[in-house]
């Protein structure tokens, strides 16, 4: 079963926009794009670690603030010639609220 | 004996229910009809036609009085239900109860109010009713001023009906672009100009205050504090199911009153139908799905097996003159492939989205004449790999040959025009290019085409094409990016010639291929709407690199470094102290003397930043932007006030120019330096922009830079004052401002347009001189702010984790 966590109000993210969630095992990115979709991915770009949530997201993937890799938030995978992969995490809107799926926390205690 | 069936309702939903029980069998219910509103049904949808003019209420009843005799309905019309007895099986009316066998809720929505100061004075109205219409068309008629908030379809159907009757009419909407949920922001834009000719001003992200006025609206006053002046304000903000009867009647609500697939509520002799339900956590907004239901509902009326299912819908707006549809899922994405078709000219805009061979979704501006086709391949679900390549053009295309444009081109006429703005025909081209005109400068040069705002410039290139055949090679100009074919210099001109002042108002007139840009045009474009509109738009932070939008330099390890102005390297005990105040408090590893005599600390966490800020806010510091496309420093040397050579004020003068220039935005960063003598130690001949003093006055140069290249400044010109040094240093600034390509630092852009070119501008002419000092002032009295006291102030929350969960458990 799959139990969701409250974790804000949609609107606290800008469109097209993140901010970041801390975890006991590092920090995740929760990203909102122009469609009012929400994503969430570990905060740590697969080149250098560089923070993603303070990339530009743009349709529904984000570029690395620090070197532009560009990472699909609906797999994490690493766009174009790079090569690489970030962990992404069940996430969905309702009633203007975003909720985890609170797997997320179990599955950042594995990897 | 009949069954007695009750209805709470005479609206859209209801009425197709009683329509197909009274069509299929007409003796099997006793029914009573009860209506709040003093009338039976009519079309709800026809109200905005109604407002506007173009229909009268006669034309939208749908079942009239006769109809009603005719089949036998007791009708309890202007008569609210107050109560539902289940126990006792009853409604109870305000005129009286009434016995029922099987109940049928239908009552519908009632209008969101938002609850601010001044919602009950009288001219408020929500618009859902005859009534709401009857009194906006009384108040129209009284002239004067309407505000409409909410930009979605109500809100602008009724602005456009209030315009249509006289009224000077804004509408407010809280989002940055009118109906975000149908839209994306290309069609939001053009339905935004659309309406604008129409004489309805639109305010996006506006967010109401409160009503004003004492025993009538007499305004509205926004967050921002922006005023407007209101004769009449109708709150068009959202719906709400109208629950209150099932609620107390104690039958399972969530957000509308919850019903199974044959619409039965949890009393299964109580059905609900329309906008009052919810179905699987979906609610209902237009009349489509509320038709089907009305089906399933009669059927279960009559025993017969149905189910309802949630079907994809599709959204047109009633105004007349702006064609809009939308419909299905059309946000983009990996997987997803997007085809858009822009014709600036004409103003059509069509977006597709694609995954898997299937259309999913469609957005439609300005020709809608195919959207009943596509409507159908998403709803079908249809294979659409064989007329990908056509797709986008319209049923008319399929099957036949994939279109040519050159053959298209080659096919017009001489006397076609090409280009609009100039008046030049494809005749005219083709005669330069016989003189000898073989490529696009050229022929611009001798006919003007494709000149002015450049749209036509593909066209223009076709023509040459065709007429030169292989010997026409394609210019190799680079394109900002891959959503676009056209240059910075080009979309820089059509920015300013198409008055083009938001971003999806470029890349509809630029004709993106891409629905919003991306992180390589989005820089570069907001910048350059932010230096040519300084007033119209405002500033995206989402569109800047992280540095700008946190007003910070990120570090490797995702820490910032925050970096102080000292105002031409000057600073006091004070300020120091300040400085190492916070350099303890926020525990910084790294505290630097920078290259550009400041002091930068580095290595502050992104949370801490606000407070870092508002202790050095506190001292009376603000930001370097040491992070920005902007002015970063003005370097100074001792001069006159201590050192035995210094001609003039080298110290004096810098802090000056760092006052007037500082907040900024250019091109690319911006640095000054002010040297007292010949000797230079401030460096002025290698920043952008440098003066060195001399005994008669100040010789300004620029092109200077000392990084990845060494450039040398060139003398711009010697003036004999301060004041002039100043004027023509903002007046070169907003030169570049105004006409450099992102990312061109001074010498880059002066080796493209001639340092005699800028000298002719701000040296020569002193009324262009003037204008541009002008300009950049204008720009300055929304720019020249400190950033971190904005984000202290607004923002604070932000640079916080939106959430803690380091203590919460995982199962
Ligand atoms: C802090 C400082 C070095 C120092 O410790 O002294 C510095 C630090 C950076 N410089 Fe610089 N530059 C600094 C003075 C200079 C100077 C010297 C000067 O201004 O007199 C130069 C050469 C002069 C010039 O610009 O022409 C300089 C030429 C560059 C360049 C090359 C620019 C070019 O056009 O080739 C870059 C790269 C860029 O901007 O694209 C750069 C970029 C950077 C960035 C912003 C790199 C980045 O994007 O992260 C560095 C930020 C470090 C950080 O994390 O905070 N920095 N940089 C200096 C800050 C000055 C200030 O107070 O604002
Ligand atoms: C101006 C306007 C334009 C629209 N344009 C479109 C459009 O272009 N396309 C589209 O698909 N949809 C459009 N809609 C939406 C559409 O009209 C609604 O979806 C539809 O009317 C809902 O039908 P309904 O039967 O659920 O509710 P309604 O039609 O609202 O009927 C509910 C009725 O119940 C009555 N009632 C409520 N409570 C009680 C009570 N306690 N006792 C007695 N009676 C009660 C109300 O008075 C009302 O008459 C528009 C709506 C409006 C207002
Ligand atoms: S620039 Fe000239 S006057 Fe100024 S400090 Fe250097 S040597 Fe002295
Ligand atoms: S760390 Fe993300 S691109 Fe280098």
């Amino acid at each position: 079963m799959s139990t969701w966590i409250d974790i804000a109000a949609l609107d606290d993210i800008p469109l097209r926009g993140a901010r970041m969630i801390k975890t006991a095992l590092g920090c995740v990115a929760i990203f909102r794009t122009a469609g009012d979709e929400v994503y969430a991915l570990d905060n740590a770009c697969p080149h250098k670690g560089g923070p993603l949530a303070e990339g530009i997201v743009h349709g529904r993937a984000v570029t690395c603030p620090l070197h532009n890799w560009v990472i699909s938030l609906e797999t994490g995978k690493v766009q174009g010639a790079d090569e690489g992969q970030v962990a992404t995490y069940a996430a969905r809107v309702e009633n203007g609220r975003i909720l985890l799926d609170r797997s997320f926390l179990r599955a950042r205690a594995a990897a | 004996m009949k069954q007695k069936l009750v209805v709470i309702g005479a609206g859209m939903a209801s009425g197709r229910v009683l329509e197909h029980l009274v069509d299929q069998n007409p003796d099997a219910y006793d029914i009573t009809l009860f209506n709040a509103e003093p009338r039976g049904n009519y079309n709800r949808i026809m109200l905005s036609p109604v407002l506007s003019g173009e229909k009268a209420y006669a034309d939208i009843v749908t079942h009239d009085d006769d109809w009603y005799a005719a089949h036998n309905i007791t009708c309890r019309f202007g008569e609210h239900v107050t109560q539902i007895d289940r126990e006792a099986k009853q409604v109870v009316g305000q005129n009286g109860a009434v016995a029922y066998d099987k109940l049928l809720i239908a009552t519908g929505s009632a209008p969101f109010i938002i609850p601010v100061q001044g919602k009950d004075l009288p001219g408020v109205i929500t618009y859902r009713d005859l009534d709401d219409t009857n009194a906006m068309i009384a108040a129209s008629e009284r002239g004067g001023k309407a505000v409409v908030i909410g930009g979605g379809l109500l809100g602008l159907e009724a602005a456009a009906g209030l315009a249509e009757r006289g009224m000077d009419v804004t509408v407010l909407h809280l989002m940055g672009h009118l109906m975000e949920r149908q839209l994306d922001e290309s069609a939001g834009f053009l339905l935004r100009r659309d309406l604008q000719k129409k004489g309805v001003k639109v305010i996006c992200r506006a967010s109401t205050a409160a009503i004003l006025g004492e025993a009538h609206v007499e305004g509205v006053m926004l967050e921002d504090n922006t005023g407007l002046e209101a004769d009449l304000v109708v709150m068009a903000v959202g719906i709400r199911p109208e629950t209150r009867l099932a609620n107390d009647a104690g039958l399972e609500v969530a957000r509308g009153i919850e019903v199974n697939a044959q619409l039965q509520t949890s009393d299964p002799d109580i059905f609900a139908v329309g906008e009052c339900v919810e179905f699987d956590g979906t609610l209902f907004g237009l009349v489509a799905p509320l038709y089907d239901q009305a089906k399933v509902v009669a059927h279960g009326l009559l025993g017969q097996d149905d189910a309802f299912v949630v079907k994809e819908l599709s959204t047109k707006l009633k105004v007349t003159g702006c064609d809009l549809f939308s419909a299905g899922d059309f946000a983009d994405g990996e997987g997803r492939e997007d085809i858009v078709f822009r014709d600036p000219g004409r103003g059509v805009y069509r977006r597709l989205v694609i995954e898997d061979d299937i259309l999913i979704g469609a957005v439609m501006y300005g020709d809608t004449s195919d959207s009943n086709w596509f409507f159908g391949l998403i709803r079908d679900k249809t294979d659409i790999a064989e007329m990908r390549d056509t797709l986008i053009f319209g049923p008319a295309y399929q099957g036949g040959t994939p279109l040519d444009p050159l053959a298209a081109v080659a096919a017009l006429p001489r006397d076609a025009e090409i280009c609009g703005c100039n008046g030049i025909c494809k005749g005219q081209i083709e005669d330069a290019i016989a003189g000898g005109a073989i490529d696009l400068g050229a022929v611009r040069a001798v006919t003007k085409a494709s000149a002015s705002c450049g749209t036509c410039t593909g066209l223009v290139e076709q023509v040459l094409a065709v007429s030169l055949g292989e010997d026409f090679v394609l210019p190799t100009a680079q394109p900002i990016c891959g959503c676009t074919s056209m240059t910075h210099e080009d979309v820089r001109r059509m920015i300013k010639s198409q008055k083009l002042t938001s971003m999806a108002a470029v890349w509809q007139e630029c004709g993106w291929t891409t629905s919003c840009g991306c992180h390589i045009c989005r820089p570069a474009l907001n910048f350059y709407l932010l230096a040519d509109w300084p007033l119209e738009y405002q500033d995206d932070p989402q569109s800047r690199f992280v540095n700008e939008r946190k007003h910070a330099n990120i570090q490797k390890d995702g820490t910032f470094s925050v970096v102080p102005r000292m105002w031409g390297g000057i600073t006091t005990p004070d300020e120091l102290r300040a400085i190492a105040d916070a350099a303890e408090k926020y525990a910084v590893p790294t505290v630097k003397v920078t290259g550009g005599q400041r002091i930068d600390l580095l290595g502050v966490r992104g949370e801490d930043l606000p407070g870092i800020w508002a202790d050095l806010n506190a001292a009376g510091m603000v930001s370097g932007h040491a992070y920005s496309k902007g002015l970063r420093t003005v370097k100074t040397c001792v001069g006159t006030d201590h050192c035995r050579f210094g001609t003039q004020d080298s110290t004096g003068l810098g802090i000056k120019l760092e006052k007037e220039l500082w907040g900024s935005w250019t091109p690319h960063k911006l640095k000054l330096a002010v040297s007292g003598c010949p000797r230079n130690c401030a460096e002025a001949t290698c920043k952008d922009i440098g003066v060195v003093c001399v005994d008669s006055g100040y010789q300004i140069g620029i092109g200077g830079a000392a990084g990845m290249d060494v450039k040398e400044t060139e003398l711009l010109v010697q003036v004999a004052t301060e004041a002039e040094v100043i004027d023509v240093i903002k007046a070169v600034t907003q030169a570049y401002r105004e006409n450099a390509k992102y990312l061109d630092r001074i010498y880059k852009w002066m080796n493209k347009v001639g340092l005699d070119w800028i000298k002719a501008r701000v040296v020569d002419d002193l009324t262009e001189r003037a204008a541009l000092v002008d300009r950049f002032e204008l720009s300055q009295s929304i720019y020249r702010k400190d950033p971190w006291a904005d984000h202290v102030k607004r923002k604070a929350e932000t640079y916080r984790p939106l959430a803690n969960l380091s203590l919460e458990a995982a199962e």
